[in-house]
């Protein structure tokens, strides 16, 4: 489904990613783990295609299509999903006014009929069970006035509606207490199926708790600096980040 | 996807949609103003002795008078004797009888501008008086709303059949000698609309004015006299547009809202008048005088104000409140981009007891746009118990621009309570970009994003105006995001 090659990128004149090399197959749940600073967020948003960092070179394609060359809401559309790690806020946009826009340009694109009023609000009412939201917040403004907690969870909400093929998840699992923590893995796994992907950006082996990665790849200073099945996490929460690599002497305490 | 851009920078590029000029032949008078000019349009017009009179005196004060220089707009003087005073178009001169005589260009530059006048004011029950250049050219509904009293007609018409409404209130509210471009409106107003709402009665239908400033070097000078009497109540609105041009191009209007007891006025502006190009080169400067005058108890005076056109805005629109429990309202979303400029707010006036006025402007500035909020609430002695809340918000898009908020209160009354609250917020490249991860294009997500910094304003305009209003927005903000 994915496939990074030789992938680099410069934030500024600064080069973060030196090198990133990774195949995501459908079905596969990969996690993406390393220090602060390792290059994780940019990887990102080089994927969702956010301008403030400059691919410099190598390749991503993406259903056979090279990624790089499609605008943000083609590769959206195309169905690429990033659940952000600071959700905005966009004050008088109600919540459910944007998921009905979203998830009306992504069937258009599709050839798919856009969803009346009544049928999107059944659908979404659906999703919001799943996701323990109280159907107020639908009409609250995008995240305004939110804790941290509804935020992560309204990210989750418009994941489930907007259904990708390969869900991003940048740092979803800061900023959560345990119960909330358990309730958005619950609505991520209700979306693990042999034709969708992912990728957890995460600092803590917590998360892979609840879900449980495939493949768990260490990035630091810019490359992936191991991979290997959901043990290697567990090593990495024993160890720190301290052996992977030399870029950082930033260690990760655990939570 | 190329011919749409996906970033700030390149949706502040796009250009003005109402940019096409019609050509029909001009009855014009020559450049210039004197008592002479003023003598000349009064008689175009067959006006009355007393009309004549008060135009001489606007005139002899405005002699005196200079132009205001505290607003924080700058502009190279203006040369009053380079401007045409009087425009109409030719074919006019016999006046239409009926839709069917109106010149067919002239309804063509209608329909560019999305208000076919036959459908559109049937389908939709809005009757309009049509305002091209300086005189009406026709009014619908007319006949309809003559029969429960109301008279809606172009100010001229209104000067020949009904004089004594125009003698009993015409300056009343604003003064000849209120300031420089009331003055100079008042000298030369060429034309207007005028609505009379007989005790009691409730306008049926919105009414609703299209100004467009068509023909080169004139100036549009209407004058607008709208008056609710006791129990009556009335929701207007106005339309502006004007074709690109490289010079700047005057427009000086004056508005006069008079509620009597009981009574309940609300006028609503969506003005999108050319702002001149990227550069800054032409577009209107609008420099309007827009007062109400709650003048019995209860009555209710309310402007709300869509401005994203004009290379710069000058305007005030106030309400008096002098009637006991009256209530001003004034609610306005203002944008400016490019090299757009704009000093705008209100003034509350409150004299009588327990008089509310209420308050909400939402700025947005983009490119290199400079905005400023001025808004004055003055507690007179008398008002007691009265009560002002203002809130104030700003939005910048991009790091060019400029916001600005200039409150005045005064309170001269104990018992009398002020609210002000104001805020300054960007849209940021994040918003932008959350809202394009979601599938949205960069214009609809733009759009979507003020929209909803002006909701609470929007939800203000009558049902079908508030969708045009958020269109033009978004048209705007085509070209107006940095």
């Amino acid at each position: 489904m994915l496939s990074i090659k030789n992938l680099q990128a410069s934030v500024g004149d600064k080069p973060i990613l030196k090198g990133i090399n990774l195949d995501v197959k459908a079905g596969e749940v990969h996690a993406l783990m390393g220090p602060n600073g390792s290059g994780k967020s940019t990887l990102s948003n080089v994927l969702a295609g956010r301008e403030n960092a400059t691919v410099t070179g190598g390749s991503v394609t993406y259903q056979g299509k090279d990624l790089l060359a499609l605008a943000v809401e083609e590769r959206a559309r195309e169905g690429i999903f990033l659940a952000f790690q600071y959700p905005v806020e966009i004050p008088g946009v109600g919540n459910v006014y944007l998921l009905k826009a979203a998830l009306n340009a992504q069937r258009k694109h599709r050839g798919l009929p856009e969803l009346d009023a009544m049928d999107f609000l059944a659908l979404v009412k659906d999703k919001m069970k799943l996701m323990e939201m109280n159907e107020s917040m639908l009409y609250r403004a995008v995240n305004e006035g939110f804790s941290g907690g509804e935020k992560k969870r309204n990210e989750i909400l418009q994941m489930v509606v907007l259904e990708p093929n390969l869900a991003i998840l940048d740092e979803t699992d800061s900023g959560l207490d345990i119960d909330a923590l358990k309730v958005v893995s619950h609505g991520v796994n209700s979306l693990r199926s042999p034709d969708r992907a992912m990728i957890l950006v995460t600092h803590y082996q917590r998360l892979l708790d609840y879900i449980k990665p495939d493949f768990v790849h260490v990035l630091s200073d810019g490359r992936i600096q191991r991979s290997g099945g959901p043990e290697l996490a567990l090593e990495l929460e024993r160890e720190g980040y301290a052996w992977v690599g030399d870029a950082t002497n930033e260690g990760v305490v655990a939570p | 996807m190329n011919s749409i851009p996906d970033t700030l920078e390149g949706l502040i590029s796009l250009e003005y949609r109402h940019g096409f000029e019609t050509s029909i032949e001009s009855d014009e008078i020559p450049k210039g103003l004197s008592e002479d000019t003023v003598r000349l349009i009064s008689a175009r017009k067959n006006e009355p002795e007393f009309l004549l009179e008060w135009r001489l005196e606007a005139y002899r004060r405005w002699l005196k008078m200079t132009p205001p220089t505290w607003a924080s707009v700058h502009y190279p003087p203006i040369d009053y004797q380079d401007i045409i005073y009087y425009s109409a178009p030719k074919s006019q001169k016999d006046g239409p009888k009926s839709l069917d005589e109106v010149d067919p260009e002239l309804l063509k530059t209608y329909e560019k501008l999305g208000i076919p006048l036959h459908e559109r004011a049937i389908l939709a029950g809005v009757a309009v008086d049509a305002v091209f250049d300086s005189v009406s050219v026709a009014t619908t509904f007319k006949d309809k709303l003559a029969e429960v009293g109301i008279i809606f007609c172009s100010f001229s018409e209104a000067v020949q059949h009904h004089p004594e409404l125009i003698k009993q209130y015409l300056g009343t509210v604003v003064p000849v000698q209120d300031n420089f471009y009331a003055a100079l409106n008042s000298a030369v107003f060429s034309d207007g609309s005028f609505v009379y709402i007989p005790p009691g009665v409730r306008c049926p239908m919105e009414l609703s004015t299209y100004f467009r400033i068509n023909a080169k070097n004139t100036g549009q000078f209407e004058r607008t006299l709208i008056i609710a009497d006791r129990g009556a109540s009335v929701s207007y609105l106005e339309g502006c547009t004007a074709p690109m041009r490289d010079e700047n191009q005057l427009h000086a209007a004056v508005v006069e809202l008079v509620a009597l007891e009981d009574a309940k006025i609300k006028y609503s502006t969506v003005q999108n008048w050319y702002p001149g190009d990227k550069e800054g080169r032409g577009g209107i400067y609008n420099f309007v005088t827009k007062r109400g005058d709650c003048r019995g108890a209860r009555s209710h005076i309310s402007w709300t104000q869509v401005e994203t056109g004009s290379a710069i805005t000058w305007k005030y629109p106030s309400v008096i409140l002098r009637g006991e429990d009256s209530v001003g309202e004034f609610y306005s979303v203002a944008l400016t981009n490019h090299r757009q400029q704009a000093d705008t707010g209100t003034k509350m006036i409150h004299v009588g007891r327990n008089t509310r006025s209420t308050i909400v402007s939402k700025g947005i500035s983009a490119g290199f746009g400079q905005q400023a909020y001025r808004g004055l609430v003055r507690m007179a002695r008398s008002a007691t118990g009265a009560r002002n809340h203002t809130q104030c918000d700003s939005l910048l898009l991009g790091d060019r621009c400029q916001a600005h908020t200039f409150p005045y209160i005064e309170v001269k009354n104990n018992t009398a309570t002020v609210e002000h609250e104001a805020s300054t917020s960007r849209i940021g490249e994040d918003q932008l970009f959350f809202c394009r991860q979601r599938g949205l294009s960069a214009e609809d997500a733009v759009s979507m994003i003020v929209n909803g910094f002006c909701k609470e304003v929007f939800k203000e305009l009558p049902m079908e105006f508030a969708v045009e209003a958020q269109k033009l927005l978004g048209v705007s903000l085509e070209g107006s995001v940095g």
